[in-house]
């Protein structure tokens, strides 16, 4: 298709062109509401930290899609379970300090959460690895449904409380910079996944285990070729995915009351932030989380709160319908390298 | 080394290979040569254990691999360059070639002996070196197959497995890989190269195997098949009706 000269700068500038007037509407509708700067770093601040969690719970999608190919909706159900069992791992009689008993209950969420994120690899997956991605995503929206149900036995319906880390109680130590307020767990999770992100980045550059499993993101067959265990990887996706998952519902837990069903939202969150970051890289996930994170924020504050999630779910929508490849310009669209890398 | 016996492969329902059987041994390059169609990438790929065949058997050393993970089989040392390349596009050229050691590297292997088996790949295909920080996919088509080569060669196979080294590739290149090829000869290696490139591949194989629609029609010394009235026309004949291709390729 030829581009006339006019066609490729209304292109080039299209995307530009509507952010600025996203912002213009923004602060149009935030004089109205007569909001100064102060109202506006309130909304950055809180759409960061949201925006943190989600970024955390894409890469799980990011990993386990990059690896095998399948967009893994039980995401959300590992951030529930993360919270869930800590809760509930923090309720039992520990004979330690407090700090060391919020620690010990952090890391039994977590071991246990991978645990169950590798049953579901071995019991659901891996049985059903010869059939179409498609398929396989299906499965992944049972096992979702199938975690709620379980954790609504278990848990039932009632919110649970989990403390901050700092206070180790329900009340969180508050900062005030220049009228903006942020709670410390905010620091936690900013801190925490900075450190995961990072670990990541290593994991996947520099260790040969990251290696092997982004080779067989590259090409499955190939990686079989040099010895590559594609089933080992697909595993050691899942372990990650759901470690990652169970990280991000501890670190929202105090934050967020959880209960049997945080799971759906914030999963279907991560799924967008996933999208928009263009599915197949980490470093768009973690921007698309922080985008989302902000966007959410800062429109919901300029209109309703109440607005907050058909704003998140109109962006998943836009983005799928207008650039399927991601805002953050991948290369391929998502459905396209899902084909290549199960050839 | 490699023994292969009446394998039948087939994809659903439509037959592969029909009761192939052939051998390869220790210190050979040997060459199967056959158009398009005829199940030269399904042998390699039976073998590999990718597309495992439905009947028959293959032996390694004597011992049976037939029924093998495609894993498994690379762990015995049978190393399959495949066809069109197939390096990890996005990786850099440097970790290509790192995986190629992979399942040594995964057991313990050291990180130090990869490292001298890489400066010896270098050797033999310097531009690699120079791009070594490169992402694979950057690669021209050539390059890409000497690093495809240097990557199978990294396993430190018993014996490489080529899926058609030259497809694709300018004349010139072409050389430059079967002079590489010669090398590994010269080296001891024993390789089994598939090629469209008959007159190439003959030119370097000792021995060769001729397919035809999934059944071994032909075999002989690469003489006899070379001199053989039917090879020459269905093969060999063409190159010949294009002399200034021929000249530019050799
Ligand atoms: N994945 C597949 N599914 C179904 N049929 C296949 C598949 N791969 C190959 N075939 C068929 O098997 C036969 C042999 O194919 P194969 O790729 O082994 O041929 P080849 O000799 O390697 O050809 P070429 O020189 O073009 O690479 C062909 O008829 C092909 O259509
Ligand atoms: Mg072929």
């Amino acid at each position: 298709m030829k581009l006339s000269a006019t066609e490729n700068r209304w292109k080039s500038l299209r995307m530009p062109a509507i952010a600025l007037a996203l912002i213009a509407v923004i602060l149009y509708l935030g004089a109205q509401k007569n909001f100064g700067p102060v109202q506006y770093a309130q909304f950055i601040a809180d759409g960061l930290r949201g925006g943190a969690i989600y970024a955390m719970i894409a890469m799980g999608f990011v990993i386990v899609y990059n690896v095998t190919g399948v967009i893994n909706f039980a995401q959300g159900a590992f951030v529930m379970l993360g919270a869930m069992l800590a809760v509930t791992f923090h309720e039992m009689e520990m004979p330690f300090s407090p700090a060391l008993r919020l620690i010990v209950s952090v890391i039994l969420s977590i071991a246990a959460t991978t645990l169950i994120g590798v049953l579901v690899e071995r019991l659901t997956i891996h049985p059903a690895r010869f059939s179409s991605p498609l398929t396989l995503i299906i499965i992944t929206v049972g096992v979702f449904i199938t975690i709620q149900g379980l954790a609504l036995l278990v848990w039932g319906p009632d919110a649970h409380i989990f403390p901050s880390f700092t206070t180790l109680e329900m009340a969180d130590k508050v900062f005030r910079v220049n009228g903006v307020v942020i709670k410390a767990q905010g620091f936690w999770i900013w801190g925490i996944t900075a450190i995961v992100l990072i670990w990541l980045a290593f994991f996947f550059e520099k260790t040969l285990l990251g290696k092997a499993m982004r080779a067989c993101a590259v090409n499955q067959r190939a990686a079989r070729l040099v010895g590559i265990r594609f089933d080992r990887m697909s595993l050691l996706a899942f372990a990650m995915a759901s470690a990652l998952g169970a990280i991000s519902g501890i670190i929202i837990a105090p934050l967020l009351r959880p209960s049997f069903d945080i799971g759906l939202n914030l999963g279907l969150k991560g799924f967008v932030a996933a999208i928009i970051g263009g599915l197949v890289n980490p470093v768009g996930a973690v921007l698309g989380g922080l985008m989302l994170g902000l966007l959410e924020n800062i429109s919901a504050g300029v209109t309703k709160a109440g607005m907050r999630d058909i704003y998140a779910y109109s962006l998943l929508i836009l983005t799928l319908l207008f650039r399927p490849q991601g805002l953050l310009g991948a290369k391929k669209t998502a459905v396209e390298t899902g084909g290549e890398s199960r050839a | 080394m490699l023994e292969i016996r009446n394998i039948s492969t087939y994809y659903g329902h439509v037959q592969a290979l029909k009761n192939v059987s052939l051998e390869v041994c220790e210190g050979e390059i040997v060459s199967i040569i056959g158009a398009n169609g005829a199940g030269k990438s399904t042998l390699l790929n039976s073998i590999s254990a990718v597309v495992p065949p439905r009947s028959g058997q293959i032996f390694f050393n004597g011992a049976e691999i037939t029924r093998l993970s495609v894993e498994a089989v690379v762990g015995m040392g049978i190393c399959q360059v495949p066809e069109r390349r197939q390096v990890f596009s996005e990786l850099t050229v440097y970790d290509n070639l790192l995986l190629g050691a992979y399942l040594r590297l995964s057991g313990g292997g050291s990180r130090a002996e990869a490292q001298k088996d890489m400066e010896n790949i270098f050797e033999l295909f310097p531009i690699l070196r120079e791009r070594s920080k490169q992402p694979a996919g950057t690669l021209s088509g050539g390059e890409q197959q000497m690093l495809a080569i240097g990557r199978g060669m990294m396993a430190r196979p018993k014996i490489l497995l080529l899926d058609e080294p030259s497809l694709g590739l300018a004349p010139l290149l072409v050389r430059e890989i079967f002079r590489a090829l010669h090398q590994l000869r010269g080296q001891g290696m024993t390789i089994m190269l598939v090629e469209q490139d008959a007159r190439a591949a003959l030119g370097l194989a000792d021995r060769a195997y001729v397919m035809e629609t999934g059944r071994i029609e032909l075999s002989g010394s690469s003489e006899s098949l070379m001199s053989n009235e039917k090879v020459k026309q269905a093969y060999l004949g063409r190159l010949d009706r294009h002399p200034k291709r021929k000249g530019a390729g050799r």
